[in-house]
């Protein structure tokens, strides 16, 4: 127990912020939102909910190296849509969000350029396409870049206060409630609307590299972002669609850093231990290099699992001077990537970059899962709006979707606050929610229970194994799921024994719990797609093909009155025509 | 990959409430200690993010590849310019490469 730390509830200081619009996440999305909420309506109080610092927070934190979606000059928004329907099998995704993201996209990315990222230029002044949608940057100050701006708009930054339940009034969002991860406050933000961008849930799974290493967080995902954004909601009933369609994704193996910088920027092939191109070989039928993501993504998984790995990223066609590059890409991006090929002595141009699958993430800015939002990016809760990686409909929105769809929900929110008038603080809430933070901080030195990482490490190993995870080549079935689900409701129940050294401790107690709200929700979403219909982010064992009856979203709502989560379905509505497959 | 501080070299940021590292690591890992200098609360739990390493104002943090993954020793230390970025990368036969380039442009 660490000095500082509180004995009772009352030595605790409430620190009660009354705003118009508060921003849970100051990410890429979040800066966004503050920005434009500030832009549109000068005088609105917008606040920003941050556990850690904006400067460097999220997804982003080390950089980037690329803008994967920006509209190249003679192509419209409709072919953007296009290709990332193709990019998920055809759909179903929510073509109404993804239009409106996509006519938003590239005067996002270009605010970014103007407040001084550096784009790669070719000689005529135009972006550099590395692929057919992306553009390259030399973004390691992305993230500073993006927190000046939202500082410079006047939004009152919050930084290290991680958000841990929404303030309700009745059915209707009015505020969020979190505590200072340093400062030991408990923060009560009443809001007339509020927008969450806590980005995707990684640590859901267990990461290969987290066994018989001194590395936990090898995850490509940043291990920070753990999907509290969404817990908070679904305990609230909101609506939740597609969690199922989980991202797994080709990684460098051993590091899980992304490999698009190799596949995409520099056009190497996938290869396997015999030196067969496995795309081409296995994959051609669905388009080879280009097949959709989720075969990409699961391709190397397969060639292990036939007997055929290791497999590689093909970078030995690559001249000194593009590995070079593709360094520097790297260093831009996940520069500890660079390092680990130094730790091996490695020249890529004479032997190929080694590549395997990641743990399984919920981010609803590759995949489309998370909040079911209206075309103001509002949830199925009034008041709440969601954006970014927690905003499900739209996948492939990555950097400059996300920063888009901050700017979306930002004008949807602020169009309703001025609808609607804060009610009286319930004082009963606040107290309950105040017990309950800090509960596991209280229990005392001499407590026998559990620690927040026991509790992690046996809800990631209980996913891996029965859920889908990597060691089990993404597969489930059944009665793996109802398994899941049993031990999920027992961790719940052994909640009350999580105890917490200090602040950061307490973070981590609440980082598990909100873990274990996603992954039963998750676990009844895999359960209810009775099919198989995006390999590798979604297999089942049990039901390995398409049923064209699940042409559809598949959603969940917990019941607050009986505490179950409900599965129902919604209809797919197709916008943008031609065919669903082609891009 | 933890981040490895050097004690010698590391001021705790001298007069700041809180030092750099402390202020920008995004999973809240970094820490002044009791003799005033910044360490790693958490190795395992590090995302190699490198945020540390490239604001330290004395080059005291190292991020190191932990030896379950990559061999020893393998080094990548960042120096900040204003407007640019370079980088030193030494494998573990020795091997050095440099890299710099612009990170920022004038904002327009
Ligand atoms: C390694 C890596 C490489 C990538 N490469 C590219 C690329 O080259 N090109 C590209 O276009 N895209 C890339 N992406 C994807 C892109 O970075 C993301 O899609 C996008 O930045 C996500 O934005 P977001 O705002 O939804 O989430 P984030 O930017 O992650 O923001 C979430 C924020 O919420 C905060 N937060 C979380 N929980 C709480 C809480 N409880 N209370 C308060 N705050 C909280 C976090 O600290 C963070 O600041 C990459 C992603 C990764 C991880």
């Amino acid at each position: 127990m660490s000095k500082n730390s509180p004995k009772n509830l009352d030595e605790i200081v409430t620190e009660i912020v009354e705003t118009d619009l508060l921003i849970i996440g100051g990410g890429n999305a979040g800066c966004f939102a503050a920005i434009e909420a500030k832009k549109v309506s000068p005088g609105l109080r917008v606040a920003v909910m941050e556990k850690a610092h904006i400067s460097r927070s999220g997804a982003t934190a080390a950089g980037m190296d690329a803008i994967n979606t920006y509209i190249p000059e003679g192509k419209t928004p409709e072919d953007l849509v296009r290709w990332s329907r193709s990019q998920v099998g055809g759909g179903p995704i929510r073509e109404d969000l993804a239009l409106s993201n996509a006519q938003e996209l590239n005067g996002a990315v270009d605010d970014l350029a103007s407040w001084g990222l550096p784009i790669i230029r070719g000689e005529d002044g135009q972006p550099e396409y590395r692929g057919k949608w992306d553009i390259s940057i030399h973004g390691e100050q992305l993230k500073p870049i993006m927190a000046e701006k939202a500082i410079e708009s006047g939004a009152d930054i919050y930084n290290r206060v991680a958000a841990t339940n929404l303030l309700m009034h009745g059915d209707r969002c009015v505020g969020a409630m979190g505590f200072g991860v340093r400062d030991g406050k408990f923060y009560v933000f009443r809001a007339k609307a509020v927008i969450v961008s806590t980005g995707g849930a990684c640590g859901l799974y267990k990461s290969y590299t987290s066994d018989a290493t001194s590395s936990h967080h090898q995850t490509w995902m940043c291990p920070f972002n753990v999907g509290t954004g969404y817990s908070i909601g679904i305990r609230q009933g909101a609506e939740m669609t597609s969690l199922e369609q989980r991202w797994v994704a080709t990684r460098t193996k051993d590091h899980c850093g992304p490999v698009d910088t190799i596949s995409v920027g520099y056009q190497s092939s996938v290869i396997n231990a015999h030196g067969e191109r496995v795309l081409q070989k296995h994959y051609a039928h669905l388009g080879g290099d280009k097949a959709p993501r989720y075969i990409r993504a699961n391709a190397p998984m397969e060639e292990w699992l036939a007997g055929r790995g290791p497999t590689y990223a093909d970078t030995t066609n690559l001249t000194p001077e593009e590995a070079k590059e593709l360094k520097t890409d790297y260093l831009n991006e996940r520069p500890s990537f660079v390092l680990f090929l130094a730790s091996r002595a490695q020249d890529i141009t004479k032997e190929p970059i080694e590549i395997y699958g990641s743990d399984p993430y919920v981010v609803g800015g590759h995949c489309q899962s998370g909040y079911w939002v209206t075309i103001d990016r509002m949830t199925t809760v009034p008041g709440l709006f969601a954006a970014g990686e927690s905003a499900g409909g739209t996948p492939n929105k990555f950097v400059g979707g996300c920063a888009a769809e901050g700017k979306l929900a930002a004008r949807g929110a602020v169009a309703y606050v001025a609808s609607v008038k804060l009610p009286a603080l319930d004082e009963a809430q606040v107290a309950k929610e105040k017990e309950r933070v800090f509960e596991p901080l209280l229990r005392g030195p001499e407590f026998d229970g559990v620690s927040p990482l026991e509790m992690e490490e046996r809800m990631q190993r209980l996913m891996d194994e029965y859920a889908g995870g990597i060691t089990q080549f993404y597969r489930t079935n059944e009665e793996r799921l109802d398994y899941a689900l049993k031990h999920l409701k027992m961790l719940r129940s052994q909640v009350q024994y999580l105890y917490a050294k200090d602040l950061h401790d307490l973070m981590s107690a609440h980082e598990v719990i909100d873990r274990l709200d996603m992954a039963e929700a998750l676990a009844h979403h895999l359960k209810f797609r009775k099919e198989t219909r995006w390999p590798g982010w979604q297999t089942r064992s049990d039901y390995p093909e398409i049923d064209p009856k699940l042409d559809c979203f598949v959603e969940s709502r917990l019941n607050k009155e009986t505490g179950e989560i409900e599965m129902f379905t919604r209809p797919y509505e197709q916008i943008v025509p031609g065919d669903r497959c082609q891009p | 990959m933890p981040p490895r501080v050097d004690k010698e070299k590391c001021d705790g940021c001298k007069a700041q409430h809180e030092p750099l590292c402390e202020q920008v690591c995004p999973g809240d890992l970094m820490v002044l200690g009791e003799s005033k200098k910044a360490y790693c609360r958490s190795l395992r739990d590090c995302w190699d993010c490198m945020s540390c390493t490239k604001i330290c104002p004395v080059g005291a943090i190292e991020t190191r590849i932990p030896y379950q993954l990559g061999y020893h020793v393998a080094k990548l230390i960042p120096m900040m310019g204003t407007d640019s970025i370079t980088w030193t990368c030494i494998d573990i036969n020795g091997n050095v490469e440099h890299f710099r380039y612009k990170n920022r442009v004038e904002p327009e």
